[in-house]
């Protein structure tokens, strides 16, 4: 089973439920995957042995200027302007390309070769139940759903899997949530959280994965969510209160279920809660 | 000679647009009949590369100078490429830069004077 968080707003804590989550489900192997790539931070919580680095890459063109005729059709084919012919010269420009293959597959005179770009890398890490697989986006790549797909192709479909997305609504976090079974959505009780709440719970409706929602830092100001929830039938799956210690133990990395064993029971009933939604 | 000035109006009494790729259109002056023109810029509509799908089209026109207020670097390379000159810092209305540009009073950009994806 596949399990996505998301959110919209980011800094509500998508990665606060993704890790207590993960460390309170102890009938099935359990995978945290961290697609968040940008800024991975699920390992601050979850350190353990590694196990393995994969490189990912993705293929680019590069034009052998010797067998080049000029043609245009690279060019006019490539609808990311990533390959253009001015006069005589073919350029590339490499952050533009998505790798569709459109170039070296109609290049009449083969005149265009596949190369690697390099991405991002892929670290596995094993933490008692869980095998932790976090996604680091290359610093200076901007395109981060190649590596989100590759970092989701680590998901063990024998076990419970839980996609820790990154913020937004927009391509990066629609590469997460889709393909899962069910997606906890995470705000929190401000204009700005239920803003982009609205936009998330749009965006996963449109690929038709099932919701619900936590509110953290719950408290006075939730009518809005509360009263979004009811309107849309969404469900409320937990309230995590604002509580200064919750706090204080994820500044200090500890994870809140290690911190108050109290949540351990609470995550566990937000899992048994998934479990009877999907 | 064909000169194009990036501009968000129609004539040569319109606003410069400072951007290159996402300029709406460009008037194109000839400098040999004195007569001037105005296109789209198609290009501005690209989800991404829009400075590079302009370069193309100015290509393709023929332009020899452009005339704008800031080139990002992929634009910067592909009007390189098509040895179209680069003249920076227009401002006021068409009219005016042209004017600036015969005054020899714009620079000619030597790189990029704009970061990637600023014109947005």
């Amino acid at each position: 089973m596949r399990i996505s968080i998301a959110s919209g707003k980011g800094g509500t804590g998508k990665t606060l439920v993704a890790t207590n989550l993960a460390l309170s489900i102890s009938d099935q192997p359990v995978h945290l995957l961290d697609c968040d790539v940008e800024e991975p931070n699920a390992h601050v919580f979850l350190q353990g042995d590694h196990i393995d680095q994969q490189v990912v890459h993705l293929p680019i063109p590069k034009v052998n200027q010797a067998k080049c005729q000029q043609c245009s059709k690279c060019s006019d084919v490539c609808v990311f302007n990533a390959i253009a012919l001015f006069d005589k010269i073919i350029l590339t420009f490499d952050d533009l390309c998505h790798s569709c293959g459109a170039c070296w597959h109609l290049c009449p005179h083969n005149a265009i070769e596949k190369i690697d770009k390099e991405i991002g890398a892929i670290d596995k890490t094993k933490v008692d139940n869980i095998t932790l697989i976090t996604g680091k986006l290359k610093i200076g790549n901007h395109a981060s759903p190649p590596l989100i797909k590759k970092v989701k192709g680590q998901c063990n479909d024998g076990g419970i899997n839980i996609l820790d997305g990154p913020p937004g609504s927009s391509c990066p976090a629609m590469e997460a949530v889709e393909g899962t079974d069910y997606c906890v959505m995470v705000t929190e009780p401000t204009p700005f959280g239920l803003n982009d709440l609205r936009l998330a719970v749009d965006m996963v409706t449109a690929l038709g994965v099932p919701c619900g929602v936590v509110i953290n830092r719950d408290g006075p100001g939730n009518v809005g969510v509360l009263d979004y929830c009811r309107e849309k039938g969404i469900k409320l799956l937990m309230q995590i209160p604002m509580d200064d210690r919750i706090a204080k133990s994820y500044a200090k990395g500890t994870p809140l279920v290690k911190e108050e064993p109290a949540y351990r029971d609470k995550f566990n009933q937000l899992y048994q809660v998934i479990l009877g939604e999907v | 000679m064909k000169i194009a000035i990036s501009t968000q109006g129609e004539n040569q009494s319109s606003e410069v647009n400072p951007r290159l790729g996402r300029c709406e259109r460009f008037i194109i002056h000839d400098t040999d009949t004195g007569k001037s023109n105005v296109v789209e810029n198609g290009g501005r509509l690209s989800s991404s590369g829009a400075g590079v799908a302009t370069a193309k089209m100015l290509a393709d026109l023929g332009v020899n100078a452009v005339i704008t207020g800031f080139v990002g670097p992929k634009a910067f390379a592909a009007l390189e490429a098509a040895g179209i000159k680069i003249f920076i810092g227009a401002q006021g209305t068409v009219e005016q830069s042209l004017k600036l540009y015969q005054d020899n009073k714009l620079d000619e950009a030597q790189s990029a004077n704009a970061g990637a994806h600023s014109g947005i």
